[in-house]
């Protein structure tokens, strides 16, 4: 299974193994990762699990569509050309090793 | 156990109680029981994207078995509480909870997080196969068995729920028949512009929507559905029924426990009860809304439940921190994505940024010049924006939301 790596918004690291299929933010959400609140659960309508992507992943991630686009630029964390709702990204072997910054506020 | 808290319902509320006490370093032994087998699930994919086929079952999951396990919250599932009785007010007797199955548990703390149950048909035929009700999971999977094997749908009720089942019915190209007994869709929630919008979204989809519809009863074959009866005397076919008229709150314990209610658990900004030892948070509460003008509404929403859950953890925990969250509320049907934020009833105004034709637009809601909400389709960034200036205790000047060439800005 993949692993990837959160960095909390307090600087802790969490490592979650985490099953193919499944979006880097149920992943964390599922173990209580800290940083992440991902209020509607995955629907990309609230804006409350912004991330901050690898750079080095930016290609296999891909990128934000319009309607994730317009909310990150209104979210509460300042918006970043990484910036990503966790939500919208399905995890697969090439994420793996993948570090993922949780945005601090949400 | 008797030091510790005992949720009772396992739902959204529920989970975010428990957590949010664990987050906040509270140790006192945390027992979650709930009637259902699942565990603990969000619901609101369950007329979206599960009935659609696009999540299954296990993705639902609040949280993991290990996470409940790693941090000492017990979860019993498939028991239902049926006798409960509140700690004595000197402490030394816990308060104690009895399942169906005769289980007991002792506590010092309380919560309810009963949420709500469907309400009911009660007409000549409600009883037959294939009319159906969406509040849990063991509902859609039945419901999305049906959908699979049906041919004609029949919606009763034009709120979201309904809407969003008819959407995924129709997607898979079914014939769809929404009715609705008021004279628009959504009603209680959003003005007549949105209502007009929805349904004629609906129709261009190829669902018929018949409005000031009232059902009287049903027609079967075989114990089976095959027709709803009106009260014009027509009928529509139909081998699968949807029923999404509202819900009720289980206030079955609170009675027990003498709390006040009023169509909800009366609970104040801190999530408590009329009773010391007892919070509730979630769909069976009632609360004096600061976005309401501090008039007593109950929510149905997952925002409300996680936000009234935090109160209720920060109150047993011994902190109080306040509700003061900005209500909000997403609600997907095809490929309308509608965002609310605040509470639009009581407006007097309702303004029109961009343009429904095009699917694409948002309206705010004023009262006396005062910012109070807006429904955002397909807009998130305006979306965001009320959301923002609503947080902020800021308002969003009426006269520049029509002109759709600068973005809405808090002022
Ligand atoms: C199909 C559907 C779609 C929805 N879509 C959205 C949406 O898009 N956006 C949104 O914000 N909200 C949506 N909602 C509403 C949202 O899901 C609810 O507001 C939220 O689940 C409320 O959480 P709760 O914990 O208060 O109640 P619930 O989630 O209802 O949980 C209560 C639990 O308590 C259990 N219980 C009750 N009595 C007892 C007892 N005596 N003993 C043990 N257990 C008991 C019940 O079985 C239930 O599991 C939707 C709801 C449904 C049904
Ligand atoms: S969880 Fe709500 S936008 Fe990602």
């Amino acid at each position: 299974m993949p692993t990837i790596h959160y960095i909390c918004p307090d600087g802790t690291r969490r490592d979650v193994e985490a099953a193919a299929g499944l979006s880097v933010m149920e992943a964390a959400v599922k173990q209580g990762v800290p940083g992440l609140i991902a209020e509607c659960g995955g629907a990309a309508a609230c804006a409350t699990c912004h991330v901050y992507v690898d750079e080095k992943f930016a290609a296999a991630v891909g990128e934000a569509d319009d309607i994730e686009a317009e909310m990150l630029d209104d979210a509460m964390a300042e918006r970043r050309p990484t910036s990503r709702l966790a939500c919208q990204i399905e995890i697969g072997d090439a994420l793996d090793g993948m570090e993922i910054e949780i945005a601090a506020v949400q | 156990m008797s030091s510790g808290l005992l949720v009772v319902g396992g739902g959204q509320a529920a989970v975010q109680v428990a957590c949010s006490l664990r987050e906040s370093g509270w140790q006192s032994p945390i027992t979650i029981v709930g009637e259902e087998v699942a565990l603990p699930y969000q619901r609101p994919p369950l007329s979206k994207a599960f009935l659609a086929g696009k999540a299954d079952a296990d993705s639902l999951a609040l949280r993991s078995d290990d996470y409940f396990a790693r941090e000492g919250i017990e979860v019993v599932r498939g028991a239902r509480v049926t006798q409960v009785t509140a700690p004595g007010a000197d402490g030394t007797a816990p308060g104690v909870a009895v399942t169906s199955g005769g289980r007991a548990f002792e506590f010092a703390h309380l919560a309810l997080t009963v949420g709500a149950s469907p309400r009911r048909l009660s007409l000549s035929g409600s009883d037959l196969l294939g009319i159906s009700y969406l509040r849990d999971l063991s509902d859609a999977e039945t419901l999305k068995r049906d959908l699979a094997v049906a041919k004609s749908v029949v919606v009763i009720g034009g709120g979201f729920i309904g809407l969003e089942a008819a959407a995924v019915a129709r997607a898979r190209g079914l014939h769809v028949t929404v009715l609705e007994a008021a004279d628009r869709l959504i009603g209680r929630v959003v003005a007549p512009v949105v209502s007009e919008f929805y349904r004629e979204a609906h129709e261009r989809r190829g669902t018929k929507v018949r409005l000031g519809a009232s059902v009287v009863g049903f027609e079967g074959r075989e114990g089976r559905v095959t027709a709803v009866e009106l009260a014009d005397g027509t009928t529509v076919p139909a081998d699968l029924v949807v029923v999404g008229i509202g819900v009720v709150p289980r206030l079955a314990l609170a009675e027990q426990l003498g709390l006040e209610c009023d169509n909800g658990i009366v609970v104040d900004e801190y999530a408590r009860t009329s009773h010391p030892a007892v919070v509730a948070a979630g769909d069976c509460t009632t609360t004096s809304h600061p976005f309401a003008g501090g008039a007593r509404v109950r929510l149905e929403s997952v925002q409300n439940a996680v936000d009234q859950a935090k109160c209720a953890a920060a109150t047993i925990a011994g902190r109080a921190e306040p509700y003061t969250s900005v209500p909000w509320f997403w609600s997907d049907q095809d490929t309308l994505k509608l965002q609310i934020a605040g509470l639009s009833s009581g407006f007097d105004t309702a303004l029109v940024r961009g343009r429904p034709e095009e699917e694409k637009f948002s309206v705010l809601y004023y009262r006396d010049g005062q910012l109070l909400a807006v429904d955002a389709v397909n807009s998130p960034r305006d979306y965001m924006a009320v959301r923002r200036a609503l947080a902020a205790g800021r308002t969003i000047d009426p006269e520049r939301v029509t002109d759709m060439s600068t973005a809405l800005t808090p002022v």
